[in-house]
């Protein structure tokens, strides 16, 4: 039989007694008397309480306890001994045994109802997969279900529907609403080469793409994994309470025997009212709010964050965020784009891009690439050369269109020179750290290309939130010191180690830790030892897998200002694990000593019911409590538009 | 002098608490039978774990067979927090956990709320 239903069962068959205990003053008095409440409280503790006997028997014969051994134990006495003092003409109390099971039953069903609201994150991302996929097969698109979908199959993806697999645009372009992966709200444009995540929307187009990660390698299929090992994780202050339930249980069991004896034997109470006070200290003291403290705020947090695309690994990252003084960040590719663009360009720009474009055409080189792609914005072609060739260490030549032009570096100003105004304009755009290449024709330098590995727009406001946390921020790059100091002073960071070896990430963040515990903030292989060094390692979700691997939090939106947000909502977290279980513990050491009759002089006492109305009530505070993480503000410092 | 025989009689269910609770138990260990490349090992959930112990070998798929008979709310749910496995246990049907064997050590298993352990040696 379920909870709600020996709930239900214990209320209505309650409700008499109820109703004779407040009646009594005005004369009403419960028709049968004291054999009604006999076969009402018997019914109550054959078909809703039984289970609790049941199970305190069962782990009894194994040597251990729980809280249903509490609850059963103190029901059975007080029914036990009402049936004894009923044919002994004492007063009899019934309405205990029933009134606690009902309460402990109302208990259970909301912590039922609220641990399945807790744990339904997981299950909602998992039901975002598409259920089938339109798959290229022998010439044609048939519809096969998700898991026959294979690596490297041609995926058509028409409007409206969601992308079945991670894949690579093959042909086509749409808008797709990564949404629900990533959390960024606004909807993305993807063309050829894009990369599309499964699971995602895909809003105005058909496109088709080549399947390059499918079943459990996708990245959905990784962020579920990752947000149910972290829900099930055991944040280290939880260990606390693991011993504790098993020495409880019996602890408790003694002190009520004391309480018992105590009373009867010492204080010459009634074996009635010392009765009373054993059972109120048997049913108060149940520790269900202190096994629910942890798990149920760990559950509601990390659910969170994979909402927000902030996917926290485990219980032991929320407890060494709180105490996190530094954060260090790698530059390319997590305070940096990662990939050199072109900044400025000085001269006549289409003129300057067209030479520039042509002769780097068929280059590899990054600078080339930056190049190439500023010439395609600007919607100018290459047109072909003639008569390439390299100038050696400085940079290329070709003709173009019956003209010489060239490409090159600083060492092109021995062969040529350049007039006032660009040579100053050149040592400022130096002095920004950025890389300048010189564009000529016809024995002429006609302009300048100003290329920079530039920071992410959202880089400056990220570091200054966490500035406004109070945060030291610390650079580590491998770049050298211009570079790197010209990065830092646009986007805010305290301190630049510049010139860094890849192997010597680690140690450097190892003597940050000197100071306090540090987060390290990376993507790339290289940062792997660093992100495993570091108390907290963040992961920027673009990042290689190693990186996403090592790291205890990863980012999925690339964002750096989720840097922020995961520190925020890991606190909240942490400090609502700690909430919990201060109540928890406050309620059962003050509980206790009140049950036990110790206030009895000041005339605080706690009658059987009444303690099992508030084990009902804490457990459904923690649990509330956690709940309620699921709306807590998760807030920024500092006011950015 | 009832009240004398009371107090012996309490004392004396505290010392059986002190006893039975705390004393050294024997805790029932199983190891997994092998059949076909598979091993599978039952485990009943009343009032806690039995076996309470269960050795698996290495490399080899192993499935966890856990039926609940017990009717307390405690235990509708068991957790092995290494793997990322959170199984609900209807009562009465018995719920296959797979478990990867890959890496060898000694995880532990518990009801959700952490109050009933259970031990896994993988070797």
């Amino acid at each position: 039989m379920s909870v709600t239903k020996r709930f239900w069962i214990s209320l209505i068959l309650s409700l008499p007694m109820l109703a004779n205990m407040i009646l009594m003053p005005f004369g009403w008095m419960l028709p049968g008397g004291n054999w009604t409440q006999l076969a009402l409280t018997t019914v109550i503790m054959l078909v809703s309480a039984g289970p609790f006997a049941q199970s305190a028997w069962a782990s009894f014969k194994k040597h251990h306890s729980n809280m249903d051994t509490l609850v059963a134990i103190g029901t059975m006495t007080a029914y036990l001994y009402s049936i004894y003092a009923m044919f002994t003409n004492q007063a009899v109390f019934f309405e205990s045994a029933a009134f606690v099971t009902t309460f402990v039953l109302l208990g259970q069903v909301f912590e039922e109802r609220m641990r399945n609201n807790a744990s339904d994150a997981v299950e909602k991302l998992a039901n975002l997969q598409a259920k089938d996929a339109e798959v290229l097969r022998n010439g044609d698109y048939v519809k096969l279900p998700l898991a026959e979908v294979v690596l490297n199959d041609i995926v058509r993806v028409k409007p409206g529907e969601k992308v079945p697999v991670d894949g690579v645009i093959v042909e086509g372009s749409s808008s797709v609403d990564e949404s629900m992966v990533t959390g960024e709200s606004m909807p993305v444009e993807k063309t050829i080469d894009d990369h599309v995540i499964g699971a995602t929307m895909n809003s105005t187009g058909t496109f088709l793409l080549k399947a390059d990660k499918v079943g459990e390698q996708t990245m959905l299929s990784q962020i579920v994994d990752l947000v149910k090992k972290a829900q099930n994780s055991h944040a280290p202050i939880q260990k606390l309470t693991d011993k504790v339930s098993d020495i409880f249980v019996p602890v408790v069991l003694i002190l009520a025997i004391l309480t018992f004896l105590t009373w009867y034997v010492f204080l010459d109470a009634s074996v009635a009212r010392a009765l009373i006070f054993a059972v109120s200290v048997v049913v108060i003291a149940c520790p269900c709010a202190l096994g629910l403290a942890t798990p149920t705020a760990l559950m509601v947090g990390t659910g969170r964050g994979a909402k927000m695309g902030i996917l926290i690994k485990n219980g032991e990252v929320l407890e060494a965020v709180n105490d996190v003084k530094t954060v260090i960040f790698d530059k390319t590719g997590t305070i940096t784009v990662g990939k050199p663009q072109v900044t400025d360009v000085v001269g006549d720009e289409a003129q300057v891009l067209q030479v520039a474009a042509s002769l780097e055409d068929a280059s590899e080189h990054p600078l080339a690439a930056a190049i190439l792609a500023r010439a395609k914005t600007a919607q100018i072609k290459a047109t072909a050369v003639e008569q390439f060739r390299a100038i050696e260490g400085k940079g290329v030549a070709a003709v173009i269109n019956g003209q010489t032009g060239f490409v090159g570096n600083d060492k092109l100003l021995t062969d040529f020179k350049l007039d006032q105004a660009l040579t100053a304009r050149a040592s400022q755009l130096q002095n920004e750290a950025k890389t300048v290449v010189y564009v000529g024709l016809a024995d002429r330098i006609i302009g300048m290309i100003a290329i920079q590995d530039v920071p992410k727009a959202t880089s400056k406001t990220a570091i200054a939130e966490l500035k406004a946390r109070g945060l030291k921020t610390v650079m580590l790059t491998g770049d050298n010191q211009r570079v790197a100091e010209a990065v830092a002073a646009e986007v805010g960071i305290d301190e630049v180690i510049a010139d860094v070896l890849p192997g010597d990430k680690a140690d450097h963040v190892q003597a940050f830790q000197q100071t306090g515990k540090v987060a390290f903030v990376g993507d790339g292989i290289n940062d792997a030892p660093a992100l495993t060094t570091a108390d907290v390692g963040i992961a920027m979700g673009s990042g290689t897998d190693i990186a996403i691997d090592a790291g205890g939090i990863v980012l999925v939106k690339n964002d750096l200002r989720d840097v922020d947000k995961a520190l925020a909502l890991s606190r909240k977290t942490f400090n609502r694990i700690k909430l919990n279980l201060f109540w928890a513990f406050i309620y059962n050491i003050l509980g206790i000593p009140v049950a036990a009759g110790i206030f009895f002089a000041i005339g605080l006492t706690l009658s059987p019911e009444l303690a099992g109305l508030a084990m009902a009530f804490s457990s459904l505070s923690v649990v509330t409590s956690s709940v309620l993480l699921n709306r807590a503000k998760i807030s920024s410092k500092v006011q950015t538009a | 002098m009832t009240k004398l025989i009371v107090l012996g009689v309490g004392l004396a269910i505290i010392g059986f608490i002190l006893w039975w609770f705390f004393g050294k138990h024997q805790v029932t260990s199983t190891a997994a039978a092998v059949t076909n490349d598979r091993q599978s090992v039952d485990i009943e959930v009343s009032g806690g774990y039995s076996p309470e112990n269960v050795v698996l070998k290495q490399g080899v798929p192993a499935v966890l067979n856990f039926t609940r008979k017990d009717a307390s709310t405690c235990l509708d749910r068991v957790v092995f927090s290494d793997f990322g496995i959170n199984q609900e246990l209807p009562k009465n049907q018995a719920k296959a956990i797979e478990i990867d064997t890959s890496k060898p050590g000694e995880y532990e298993w518990a009801c959700g709320m952490d109050m009933f352990h259970g031990k896994l040696i993988i070797k």
